[in-house]
């Protein structure tokens, strides 16, 4: 049976089955090996970033703008009737009626969940607050099957903010469905919430912790690095104490397998020394870069184009 | 003992008797009625002795008959209860509790950062998630994160 898309929002990545996930990464393949294709041809789409964002807005928009689309929108809410009170609801309506498809960020947690409940267009959830980001977990799904070839039976190192990082959630819960094992290297007090856990569990998969990074390097097939993020300690000293737990340098990557890559949604602060970067395993700002494919597969396949 | 305890079901001519509630969870079971604020007799007893789980409360309603979506919510803290209606003196119903599998607009999420805190217009919603030691968890439908037991707030 073919796979369709259509008009199928993307809020977690739980809502794609992985046999849709891996429909999305060959449309994907094909827009990277093709980017220019006019399949939107003047098609209107909304892009309503309630609060700030570098990469995810422009990678989105770049993405329209290969697929020959217009995006109409904003990037804060600055100047905008949310200011003057206007609901969530009323919002998305009005855009829904100007718009073929509608990517929203926005901080609050369930609010592209609720926007695709009362949006008559789909909804693509480019971030809602420390809950979903699901068009990230799309593009490092789309690295990882790049670098790896599959993304069956991988060894998957994450490393740093495992607590409160949802790119990390969101990762774990989607290799859950390709037999990974995850290595687990956080702090103390930022390791894999127990809840993601259990999806491990559940799936009847393993997991190891560890402490030293360079222990878990040897046998990765994926090093997964993230930033511990700043703002999620109330206490700037507890922050402190952790912010240089891991710090991954090129001589660390010696004993790696030769397929080993190193990935990071970004953006880095210094948890990758940049002398990482130009050994050939450094593969974070090409990941950056499938970004763009990623969200154009998703556009193309939610509004039936492919 | 059976008889005697038939009487006291017995003992309002019309309404309900909300049986094996939870000792300690009677005044939450008024709360979340609103009973406090009812126009109609109500009679209420706790840590009564109980066979079946040593201790119980008890809540007598006279003329008053719940509706579904009330049930839902006792069933949240009293998973134990039994609901008997009364007719005429008469037992006319008995039946238990059941934790339904969804609950809607009753229960407030933890998370203060969830949609339905923030948004005045988006009623609450979760799949209830029932772990082996017995013990419920919320999981909203909207922010994903889960409300457990100890932090129930009824809307």
């Amino acid at each position: 049976m073919s796979i369709s898309l259509k008009n199928r929002s993307l809020i977690s990545i739980s809502d794609y089955s992985p046999e849709e996930i891996c429909h999305v990464l060959d449309i994907a393949e094909d827009f990277e090996k093709n980017p220019h294709q006019n399949l939107l041809n003047g098609r209107i789409i909304g892009s309503l970033f309630f609060e700030p964002s570098t990469r995810t807005r422009l990678s989105f928009e770049t993405a329209i703008q290969l697929l020959g689309g217009n995006v109409i929108g904003f990037s804060s809410t600055a100047g905008t009737s949310i200011q003057k009170g206007e609901s969530l609801a009323d919002t998305i309506t009005m855009v829904a009626s100007y718009a073929d498809l509608i990517v929203m960020r926005n901080p609050i947690e369930g609010s592209a969940r609720f926007a695709s409940e009362v949006s008559k267009v789909p909804i693509i959830n480019a971030g809602d607050g420390a809950n979903q980001h699901p068009t990230q977990c799309m593009l490092d799904l789309y690295s990882i099957r790049k670098t790896q070839g599959t993304l069956e039976n991988l060894e998957i190192t994450l490393v740093g903010d495992l607590k409160y990082g949802r790119t990390v959630h969101s990762l774990v819960e989607a290799m859950c469905n390709f037999n990974a094992k995850f290595n687990l290297v956080s702090p103390n007090e930022l390791k894999l919430p127990s809840t993601v856990k259990q999806h491990i569990k559940d799936a009847n998969l393993k997991y190891d912790q560890y402490t030293e990074l360079e222990d878990a390097i040897p046998h990765s097939d994926i090093i997964y690095m993230t930033r511990i993020q700043r703002e999620r300690f109330p206490d700037p000293e507890e922050y402190e104490k952790v912010k240089n737990s891991y710090v991954l340098r090129n001589a660390m990557l010696a004993n790696s397998k030769p397929n080993c890559r190193v990935l990071h949604p970004l953006p880095r602060v210094n948890e990758i020394h940049v002398d990482v970067d130009a050994n050939p395993k450094a593969y974070y700002f090409q990941q950056a870069q499938n970004g763009v494919y990623a969200r154009q597969a998703l556009i193309a396949s939610i509004l039936g184009l492919k | 003992m059976e008889k005697r305890k038939e009487l006291v079901v017995s003992a309002i001519e019309n309404g309900t008797v909300i049986d094996h509630i939870p000792a300690d969870k009677v005044f939450q079971v008024i709360k979340i009625l609103g009973l406090e604020t009812i126009d109609k007799p109500v009679y209420f007893g706790t840590n009564l002795e109980s066979k079946k789980y040593g201790t119980k409360g008890i809540i007598k309603i006279t003329d008053k008959f719940f509706e579904a979506e009330e049930i839902n919510k006792i069933a949240l803290v009293a998973p134990t209860a039994t609901l008997i209606e009364i007719k005429d003196f008469e037992v006319i119903s008995k039946k238990s509790v059941e934790i339904p599998e969804c609950i809607e607009h009753i229960v407030k999420c933890a998370n203060p950062n969830c949609i339905t805190n923030k948004e005045h217009d988006v009623p609450t919603k979760f799949v209830v998630l029932k772990g082996k030691d017995g013990h419920v968890k919320l999981h909203c439908h909207y922010c994903e994160k889960n409300t457990t037991e100890d932090k129930l707030e009824f809307i």
